[in-house]
């Protein structure tokens, strides 16, 4: 342990991989870039190189520079120190001009951004083909560009209805065309910023084997990632970056799971252990509700959440989880259905939901959850303001307003300049923790958290389930939508799955396995995994 | 209802209409090409005076006539690059660039026109285009008066409408133009210039919207007016809308304006006794609304339009 804290804190830099031969040239190679934004340094002295046929996984934190680096790669951004240099075919190193996404392709480097660079009013075969054609011909012919796109995805067995509009592709389907967008282009370097953010676990396995036959083909590729799970299965080596810095370059082999996640956040993370709590009496009873229509509708779904208990609600987001979130908050009115909160039947109305004792912690935080221009001890009392507590003589009582930020800020350990300070410009991390203060500290019967620790890195994440762990020790029924399976399975006690608007029926956590969700999530009935 | 009846019969109705039609299917087309790479031009209601002004000036002063349309072309070229520069690299506020460039537009126009004419109460003529009289359309009967005595302007019109709909349907450049008013990072990550397409998609839409004005000096009439562009320009806006960014969609909304318009006028003679005129003057507006309203709701925007790229942001 004392050896590994020592790794941890000096970071571990491998030298030359070991098990690559060494003849083999590099085909990328990124020497001491630095790049600043203001007073931020997103990347400091950052070398990396990457060999023919290997997979490596950039893994860090949220804000750890991964997506900097890779932008100067393609030419988003221009590094203010370092070079990049890459094999010209005949394997001869050659500097990259940088800040010109047009020299990176013509260079042979492909990204897929996280989020899609398409066109959604083209079809997929035109999204391809943009830029890779003279603006001034006057005529298209795709002939002889679709018979080579056909074979490349014969070879690589990413097949896709080229000819269909974009915007009525699935997301897979849509990653699809932008890897096909780089094959196309003769991509030596492949860079993938958080492909699996996006996908069900079946689509993503699919993905990093389609991944591993193209880099046995000799293609170079570098995937951005945060779960474990995926690097430590997918890659070949692991370079994780730390606050803008490279502290480790490794083989995937001599990696391990608790190893990584010290080297990522720096210091030894011990998992919050589950603690289990009697089962109080349901406190929020849904029956039967159904509303909407398309993707964001819900049929007849019923369930049960007890006092003390963590029901997790798996699936890929935009099943209906979005119209669930409105329902239970009170903002809209469900088609049919009723909606008990501690044995009282009641409309939803967003206030009679939190009169009855319903927190909410929403899916889009800087949406739904704060209000941007607004300070942060604005934003802890933004709920309560009808109550005596706050006021004096029916005006705001702002001094006992201050008093009450000063407390939460201590409490929860938000990071800001003070309750003064414009809530917009904190973190999503500190943003969420406000939110915690505000919802949290009311002693909630139920609460619902929607998709809680999205997009915020290790040190918040487990914050923010420690303060759930919290509230359901006193007795709060939480409602825990998720997509991330490691998450759902750390906290809940059962695990219900949406899919299309249908919730299945919940089960004990104990007795499910992830692949079995995982299925599920896809719309598959869980009997046919098992 | 026979009076109205015989209007529509009449060739000279759907004449009219047509040549009604004209500097809105040329505005129209230029909003469209606009609002396809993402960028919404209000320029345009200044950048058909300034278009009218400049054209009819050119040939005021000895150039021919299609030298005057190229410098209508050119002077709204120049407008739609200062809307250009202030939206698409500075990324300011499309609704007031676009505002400013009509106020400036106008202005400049009114005072070029009084700066070169300081004291005459009525505008110099000109020579406008003659009806092109094509040999054995011309004559056909009622089909031949309706469609084939028009100026040559008009037949450019509908020239550009099906040279508009085939680039951007049918070549490398009008795909990039839609996917950049999809989604610009598409455009970037493909290694295309966003500034480029957009600021060339403005100029050649103002352009396209410049002669539009110049239709007005150098064809349907023969001298520069104070504010006789009156709303063309805004009526070509809520076309585009109604035409679903469509060139073909966008030929017919111009065409039921013109119809609208040609009717109210003829209506106005048969029925004006018992009417106010002033209703007759609204009623293509008040029929115009109405469509729009019902096209309006399957509308396909571009995306991207409205928002300014910046790169390396997202």
């Amino acid at each position: 342990m004392a050896s590994r804290a020592k790794q941890v804190a000096n970071g571990i830099i491998g030298g030359p991989m070991s098990d690559a031969p060494a003849e083999q040239a590099a085909v990328l190679k990124l020497a001491g870039i630095t790049k600043r934004f203001g007073a931020l340094l997103a990347n400091h002295a950052i070398n990396l190189d990457l060999y023919p046929g290997e997979i490596v996984a950039l893994l860090g934190e949220n804000g750890a520079g991964k997506t900097t680096l890779m932008n100067i790669l393609f030419g988003h951004y221009v590094a203010d120190e370092g070079t990049v240099q890459i094999a010209t075919p005949g394997g001869e190193l050659r500097p990259l001009a940088q800040g010109s996404p047009q020299a990176a392709l013509k260079a042979g480097i492909g990204m897929v951004h996280q989020h899609f660079t398409l066109a959604e009013n083209l079809t997929g075969i035109d999204n391809i083909l943009l830029g890779t054609r003279s603006l001034f011909s006057p005529f298209a012919s795709k002939r002889s560009a679709r018979a080579r796109l056909e074979k490349i995805m014969r070879d690589s067995g990413l097949t896709v209805d080229l000819d269909t509009r974009v915007s009525r592709l699935s997301v897979g389907e849509q990653q699809r065309i932008e890897i096909l967008k780089a094959l196309y282009r003769d991509a030596r370097v492949l860079v993938l910023d958080e492909p699996t953010a996006v996908l069900t676990p079946q689509e993503s396995e699919n993905l990093f084997q389609t991944l591993r036959s193209l880099a046995d083909e000799g293609l170079s590729i570098v995937f951005i990632s945060h779960k474990m799970a995926e690097v430590l299965s997918a890659s070949d080596r692991v370079a994780v970056l730390r606050h803008g810095e490279l502290v480790a370059d490794l083989p995937t082999k001599a990696c391990d799971r608790n190893m990584l996640a010290d080297i990522m956040v720096g210091r030894h993370l011990e998992p919050e252990a589950r603690m289990e709590v009697d089962k109080g009496p349901p406190l929020l009873k849904l029956s039967g509700i159904s509303t909407g229509h398309g993707r964001d509708a819900l049929h007849n779904v019923s369930l049960e959440v007890h006092g003390g208990e963590i029901l997790g609600l798996a699936g890929v987001s935009g099943n209906g989880q979005g119209a669930l979130a409105r329902i239970i908050s009170g903002l809209e009115l469900p088609r049919s259905g009723s909606m008990e909160i501690d044995g009282r039947r009641l409309k939803p109305a967003p206030r009679t939901v939190m009169r009855e004792g319903l927190v909410r912690i929403p899916e889009d935080r800087h949406r739904d959850g704060i209000v941007g221009e607004m300070t942060v001890a604005e934003n802890l009392v933004i709920e309560d303001v009808r109550s005596k507590a706050f006021q004096s003589f029916g005006f705001l009582d702002f001094s006992a307003i201050e008093e009450r930020a000063e407390e939460a800020i201590e409490a929860y350990d938000i990071r800001c300049p003070g309750g003064g300070a414009v809530a917009r410009l904190l973190s999503g991390g500190n943003i969420q923790k406000i939110i915690l203060a505000r919802t949290l500290d009311k002693e909630p019967k139920v609460v619902l958290a929607a998709q809680p620790t999205r997009g915020l890195d290790i040190g918040a994440t487990e914050d923010v389930h420690r303060r759930l762990f919290e509230a359901r020790a006193r007795g709060a029924a939480i409602l825990l939508i998720s997509e991330d399976l490691d998450e759902l399975f750390q906290m809940s006690g059962r695990i219900a799955v949406i899919h299309r608007g249908k919730v299945s029926p919940p089960r004990e956590a104990a007795g499910l396995n992830r692949s079995q969700v995982g299925l599920m999530m896809a719309g598959q009935e869980s009997e046919d995994a098992t | 209802m026979i009076e109205i009846l015989d209007i529509l019969v009449n060739p000279n109705f759907w004449a009219a209409a047509i040549r009604i039609a004209t500097p809105l299917i040329f505005g129209v087309l230029g909003a469209l090409i606009c609002e396809r790479s993402g960028v919404l031009n209000l320029g345009i209601e200044g950048i058909f005076t300034a278009g009218a002004m400049a054209g009819w000036m050119a040939v005021w002063l000895g150039a021919d006539l299609w030298t005057g349309v190229a410098v209508a072309a050119a002077v709204g070229g120049v407008f739609g690059l200062l809307h250009a520069i202030l939206t698409v690299p500075f990324g300011l506020s499309q609704h007031v660039s676009g505002i400013g460039v009509t106020l400036f537009a106008t202005s400049l126009s009114y005072f070029a026109y009084r700066t070169a004419l300081p004291d005459v109460s009525s505008p110099p003529r000109i020579t406008p285009f003659q009806p092109l009289d094509i040999e054995g359309f011309s004559d056909l009967p009622f089909i031949g008066a309706a469609l084939f005595q028009q100026t040559p302007l008009t037949f450019l019109a509908l020239f550009l409408v099906l040279a508009v709909a085939f680039i951007l349907n049918r070549t490398p450049l009008g795909f990039a133009i839609r996917a950049v008013g999809d989604n610009p990072a598409a455009v970037e990550a493909q290694g295309l210039s966003v500034f480029g397409l957009r600021v060339g998609a403005v100029i050649v839409g103002s352009a396209l919207m410049a002669i539009g004005g110049a239709f007005l000096t150098m064809s349907a009439f023969d001298a520069f007016f104070f504010g006789m562009v009156n709303g063309r320009g805004w009526i070509c806006i809520a076309l585009v809308v109604f035409a679903s960014w469509r060139p073909g969609k966008a030929l017919l909304g111009a065409l039921l304006f013109g119809a609208f318009d040609a009717f109210q006028v003829r209506l106005q003679t048969e029925v004006g006794a018992f009417v106010p005129g002033q209703v007759f003057l609204m009623l293509p507006y008040l029929l115009s609304i109405f469509a729009l309203v019902a096209a309006a709701r399957k509308a396909d925007y571009p995306r991207a339009l409205l928002k300014p790229y910046f790169k390396g942001q997202r």
